[in-house]
């Protein structure tokens, strides 16, 4: 992956979305959004339910396809590339929901995660079970069976399995008890320290994303609104007011 | 966090190793309480008398009201017949309230114990070789006759048919109302090869297999989108569209007639004639000459071809391969999200499961000597598609045994006549209430750690609507 890193310009960021609009049907969700990430950063992306957060992490990945704009993934434009090979190209994604496969084994999941993928599963087995040890002591149980905290920590293991550059995770916080969030933000921040993984993070918990974030998108109706460092959209009114509420 | 991800309809929270689950420290409940139980009785007997009702409703013209010819022989006249829909509808509503009360009245469906979960696996461990024992016994065992190994023959092939749907429907859960298409399309490669061309049944029998497997990546090439009930609407479509092509195109099919004529299967080129010539089998083992020998020769290649199926399924299940088409059964988008050409890993379902229905279809033709379209109607899909339903998804064994009780008990039920479907049916009831994922609902991972461990239907979704 540090090779990876080093083959490119300095500038050049990872992931770069050039006015992207998106649509379901006639009903917009993404109206002329640009973002970038950099190599080795965590960025999120925060905004109300219905903003188009999840919408914009799927139209990274092909589905729904962006109607105007592009997306470059390493300098490389993946606009209206098949899903699969979206993934192929290092984007991995924990989706909305976690939608591990409830009826196969922990294992089995993990296994999913890397097999498309070429790559010798075992290196990323043992980091999985390092970073999440609940992950080795549950290995043979299905899926259906673990925790919602247990599955949210499957599905991001799972999307790591294939090493990808950049990790999407799709509110990973959700319907999770605060303590277990903490542990998952945790890892993610491990992760990106120790092994230099970008991360995009979607969060409607505002708060202990922009704390996780070195910045921060702020999406209102399709639209950003704001960008910034995790720490100055914190300090933002606007922030403060609409998204951390009384907290 | 009930709702969201832990697919616990109906079951309690619970671990295969029965620790209490740690998801409890989130303080959020796991499901939603069960709604405060009815009192039984009037519960159900407010069901049993919606059901008489509509009962009551469907039988008053379907039986209640006949035609008959009038004594002179001129005109028609109704007569009515209150007392049969009394019966029945009293049937009906006994039935219902029985149905209901055993359900109220027994324990709570319960989250098998792991011990019993581990009982029933070490029967299934026991189950699969006896069956297996007996199936490669049966035409040595005194007492077998003729008509056994017939039913014996009818039965593998069923077998068959079930373990090639279950690639589609039971592991890459494509549902594929139309199988009967990909059977039929084997038969007649077979039967139109052999008869035009003049190929043997052994290399007749892998052309049958590809033939089948290419009308499988052609049905799904255009059908991948669709899921659910939409591709089953297509696949239905397509078993009948290849069933009217072959009563329409006389000049290839015979139309309705049919083709007969097709030549026997040879024994390494040693034929199976009655008479027992020279370079018959019977004269080359230096046996008496007896119609028996063809028959053992097809029971057991008929077997030997189902096992063919079970070992390719077995092995494809340790392989990435059959690792995707679970995935895909259990999550297509989170399969795309994880790399996997969806496209390709439902067509190459479709087209294993599609060659062995091929395979199962030149045999048909081959033990027959003759095939019409009358043999490739939907109801032989749907004769599949139970067995592999009652049998359970994905369920090796479960398909063997669903094979067995259907179509040996459709013989079973022959001296019945017209009730022989009445009493098809209400065995199909039985079976789905009793076990609602069928009769064998649990998936063993396709890789373990150490011992094997396998957990029961019952923890899962699967089946419970």
């Amino acid at each position: 992956m540090s090779a990876a890193l080093q083959n490119r310009a300095p500038s050049a960021a990872m992931l770069r979305l050039e006015g992207v609009t998106a649509a379901y049907g006639a009903v917009e969700a993404l109206r002329d959004v640009s973002v970038h990430v950099d190599p080795g950063e965590i960025v999120t992306l925060i905004g109300a339910n219905g903003a188009g957060k999840s919408t914009l992490l799927m139209t990274i990945f092909g589905s729904p396809r962006a109607r105007t704009g592009r997306i470059l993934f390493e300098g490389r434009d993946i606009t209206g590339m098949p899903m699969h090979e979206i993934a192929r190209a290092g984007i991995a994604q924990s989706p909305e929901g976690r939608r591990i496969f409830p009826r196969m084994t922990v294992r089995e999941n993990l296994l999913m995660g890397a097999q498309s993928f070429g790559v010798d599963p075992a290196p990323g087995l043992e980091q999985a079970f390092t970073l999440f040890p609940r992950l080795k002591e549950r290995e043979a149980q299905r899926g259906g069976t673990l925790s919602g905290g247990e599955q949210q920590m499957l599905a991001i293991a799972r999307a790591l399995m294939s090493k990808p550059r950049l990790l999407l995770l799709d509110e990973p916080s959700l319907g999770l008890a605060p303590l277990v969030v903490r542990g998952i933000f945790s890892a993610i921040r491990r992760l990106n320290a120790e092994t230099g993984l970008t991360v995009l993070l979607v969060e409607q918990n505002a708060n202990q994303a922009l704390r996780l974030a070195h910045r921060g998108y702020v999406l209102v109706n399709g639209r950003t609104t704001l960008e910034g460092t995790g720490a100055e959209l914190l300090a933002r009114p606007e922030v403060r007011d609409a998204y951390l509420g009384t907290h | 966090m009930s709702g969201v991800a832990v697919p616990h309809e109906g079951g309690v929270p619970h671990n295969d190793d029965g620790v209490p689950d740690p998801g409890e420290m989130t303080g959020i409940p796991r499901t939603a309480a069960p709604p405060p139980p009815r009192p039984p009785l009037a519960h159900a007997l407010r069901d049993a008398g919606i059901a008489a009702l509509v009962a009551l409703g469907l039988f008053i013209p379907l039986v209640g009201l006949r035609t008959d010819v009038g004594p002179s022989g001129g005109g028609l006249f109704i007569r009515t017949r209150w007392t049969d829909v009394a019966i029945i509808v009293g049937l009906v509503f006994a039935g219902r309230l029985a149905l209901n009360l055993w359900e109220s009245l027994r324990p709570e469906r319960r989250a098998p114990t792991a011990r019993r979960t581990a009982l029933l696996g070490r029967i299934g461990l026991l189950v699969a070789p006896v069956l297996l024992g007996f199936a490669i016994a049966l035409p040595f065992l005194p007492g077998t006759s003729r008509y056994v190994l017939d039913l014996g023959i009818l039965v593998l092939t069923y077998v068959m048919l079930g373990w090639g749907l279950n690639i589609v429907v039971g592991l890459a859960g494509l549902l594929d109302l139309g199988y009967v298409a990909f059977y039929a399309v084997g038969a007649y490669s077979y039967a139109l090869l052999s008869t035009t061309v003049g190929l043997s049944f052994w290399i007749c029998l892998p052309l049958a297999g590809l033939l089948a497997a290419f009308w499988g990546v052609l049905l799904g090439f255009p059908v991948l989108r669709l899921r659910g009930d939409y591709l089953a609407i297509v696949t239905l479509a397509f078993g009948e569209i290849i069933r009217v092509v072959l009563i329409n195109w006389v000049s290839l099919t015979g139309g309705p007639n049919g083709i007969s004529g097709i030549p026997r299967p040879s024994f390494f080129g040693l034929s199976f004639s009655a008479g027992g010539g020279p370079g018959s089998f019977s004269d080359f083992f230096g046996l008496e000459p007896s119609p028996t020998h063809r028959v053992v020769f097809l029971y057991y290649l008929i077997l030997a071809l189902a096992l063919l199926t079970n070992w390719v399924t077995l092995r494809l299940r340790r392989q990435p391969l059959g690792r995707a088409w679970e995935a895909l059964r259990e999550d297509e988008i989170a399969c795309r999200a994880l790399g996997i050409n969806v496209t390709n890993t439902k067509l190459t379902a479709f087209a294993i499961g599609a060659m062995f229905g091929g395979f199962a279809g030149a045999f048909f033709a081959t033990r027959q000597a003759f095939v019409s379209p009358e043999s490739f109607t939907f109801i032989e899909s749907a004769i599949i598609l139970a067995i592999v339903v009652l049998g359970g998804l994905g369920s090796q064994l479960g398909v063997a045994l669903a094979a067995l009780i259907m179509i040996g008990g459709f013989e079973a039920f022959r001296d019945l006549e017209e009730w022989r479907m009445l009493a098809f049916g209400a065995a199909m009831v039985v079976i789905m209430v009793w076990r609602p994922r069928g009769m064998v609902s649990t998936r063993t991972p396709s890789i373990s750690l150490g011992k094997r461990k396998s957990i029961s239907g019952d923890l899962v979704g699967e089946g419970h609507g």
